[in-house]
């Protein structure tokens, strides 16, 4: 009989990773902390063409890019004379399951399929879920969804249940729990017991499944201007979505577009905190991922995440939830499209920077998600107000989060906070050394840093000095 | 005391984790309470009441035991309040817009 206790069942972790997914990452690894990227991209993940392919069929991809001009002429009323760049937004919600996770599902279930699984698991909160469901069940393909839905009181958000709801809708089999990161043992004891593919959210081919938004925006932004986008904003949380944005973008030739990440403001509130995971109106894209995710993106339920944003990414900024909320709400009133707030964080980045950027620039918004019950503004601020927090109009500039919750008088208001790279960077390679102790790394090793954090090479050996480690 | 018969949709229960069992690195608050899971499907007792262990059949057909705690649960999750904060900034940002 298999023992099923926790020690048990985490100390078989890798045999149970490598039956679930299939890939053998232990090839692409070299020296002290290196992988080879670009060859496990390559060799695993499927090219453009045939992720198109994929996804058309499985009603995914192609989905319309619309101007904002109404956003636009509201955002120009708040900037200096000739700025106030043209904002447009991708439509991911006409994705088969509501969002644009529903592209690196295509790409994970058609690839659990063609080798044989019966099924597949994924252990998320988000939309993925449901993109995951979506995709199963044209496939014929079983699919059972782990969440974190809960606190200790059986209490959970309102978007967190109207995403098991979707699941649900689609025919996956929920499994919910309370919080805690123990939800992975949990995850392992069902890829063991079913022998289903883990379509985990950090596969190449996950991560490559969202490359086709990139190339799509760039190819839709260059067929209606004659040129590519001058910035795309990214909602972070896991990596994934920008991830695989930008090297679709790359892969379009749009080498000279700006990529900026996004993420709300959560900073204070812990991740695995019983007491603060209701205290938080935004269950993803938020600083609680985006910053360990951007700082360790190994912490995954993969051996190697193939998204890894400090590669690609040129600035990283927060907005607070106020300032989504309240542009939620433009892009109703104004726009006329009803979408989900969690989407709109990249929407209130792309308000604050277009402010700034010169009238003639275009700015893409590369997201938006659907909205329903659970998932709207107004029973996300009802949670709120039921758990204590204080919501007013008001600066947002006043925000913190877990206590109150400001939504803007207008959108003069809304600025963003840009994180700082540099020490992003810096935590990278503090975790990357100091997890494991190591003290000294190969050539290769150094040249795996370059890329994986988009520095030269004097400002990596200059980092490493700091935590005494030597090259090879 | 409600009851479920055959067949009827229910959730589950199992307590996971007990606190003393819990990962090392967690949060106080969180390593103070058990981790918990509740799962969905077909009860296959010929009849249980809350609070009975039995066993469901679940939507991707596999056989797994726990708590009753729930006989034909429902999706409660709703539009909310009607939010005062956000009420007016579409009357607010059309008049802006209007006096551009």
């Amino acid at each position: 009989m298999l023992d099923l206790s926790y020690e048990a069942v985490m100390a078989r972790k890798n045999e149970i990773m490598k039956k679930a997914v299939g890939i053998d990452y232990a090839v692409f690894e070299f020296g002290k902390i290196g992988f080879d990227y670009e060859g496990m991209m390559e060799k695993v993940a499927y090219s453009i063409p045939k992720m198109q392919a994929i996804q058309a069929e499985a009603k995914v991809g192609n989905t319309p890019l619309f101007e904002l001009k109404n956003i636009t002429k509201l955002v120009r009323k708040y900037s200096e004379p000739g700025k106030g760049a043209r904002i447009f937004i991708k439509d991911e919600a006409a994705n088969a399951s509501g969002s644009f996770k529903a592209r690196r599902a295509a790409i994970s279930i058609y690839h659990a399929e063609k080798n044989g699984y019966k099924g597949a698991i994924a252990a998320t909160s988000g939309n993925y879920g449901s993109a995951v469901a979506s995709q199963a069940a044209q496939r014929g393909l079983k699919s059972i969804i782990v969440q974190e839905v809960y606190d200790s009181r059986k209490i959970g958000q309102p978007e967190i249940l109207e995403k098991a709801r979707k699941c649900e809708a689609f025919g996956a089999e929920t499994v919910q729990l309370t919080v805690g990161p123990e939800l992975f043992y949990v995850f392992l004891r069902l890829l063991e017991e079913t022998g289903y593919f883990n379509a985990s959210l950090y596969t190449p081919f996950a991560i490559a499944g969202v490359e086709t938004l990139g190339y799509e925006i760039a190819e839709q932004v260059y067929s209606k201007e004659g040129k590519y986008p001058d910035v795309v904003v990214a909602t972070n949380a896991g990596g994934g979505n920008l991830t695989g944005t930008a090297r679709g973008l790359i892969k379009a030739g749009a080498v000279e577009t700006e990529i900026i990440g996004a993420s709300v403001d959560l900073s204070g509130l812990h991740m695995a905190s019983d007491t603060d995971f209701n205290r938080k109106s935004f269950t993803t894209g938020h600083t609680g991922f985006g910053v360990p995710f951007t700082t360790l993106p190994d912490r995954s339920d993969v051996p190697r995440n193939a998204a890894r944003v400090l590669r690609y990414m040129d600035r990283y900024v927060t907005v607070t939830q106020g300032d989504v909320f309240y542009v939620t709400e433009l892009l109703s009133q104004i726009e006329g499209i009803e979408r989900g707030p969690a989407g709109n964080t990249s929407l209130a980045a792309a308000i604050a920077l277009a402010k700034e950027m010169d009238e003639d620039k275009i700015i893409i918004v590369q997201e938006t998600e659907y909205t329903g019950a659970g998932k709207h503004s107004m029973p996300q601020l009802t949670f709120a107000r039921r758990n204590g927090i204080e919501i007013r109009r008001g600066n947002p500039a006043e925000n913190v989060p877990g206590k109150n919750i400001i939504i803007p008088e207008n959108i003069g208001q809304i600025v963003v906070e840009d994180l700082e790279m540099k020490k992003l960077k810096r935590n990278y390679i503090k975790n990357a050394v100091g997890n494991k102790n190591i003290t000294e790394i190969t050539q290769k090793d150094l040249q795996f840093l370059k890329q994986d954090l988009k520095l030269q090479e004097e400002e990596v050996l200059k980092i490493l000095k700091v935590y005494d480690v030597q090259v090879l | 005391m409600e009851l479920a018969t055959k067949n009827d949709w229910v959730e589950i229960e199992n307590l996971i984790l007990s606190p003393e069992e819990r990962a090392p690195q967690l949060p106080e608050d969180t390593k103070a309470v058990p981790l918990k899971m509740w799962v969905k499907g077909f009860l296959l007792d010929e009849e249980a009441k809350i609070g009975d262990e039995v066993s469901i059949r679940t939507l991707t057909d596999r056989i797994t035991k726990g708590i009753l705690v729930a006989v034909k649960p429902r999706h409660i999750h709703d539009f909310g309040e009607p939010e005062p904060c956000l009420l007016t900034i579409g009357m607010e940002v059309r008049k802006e817009l209007g006096n551009l």
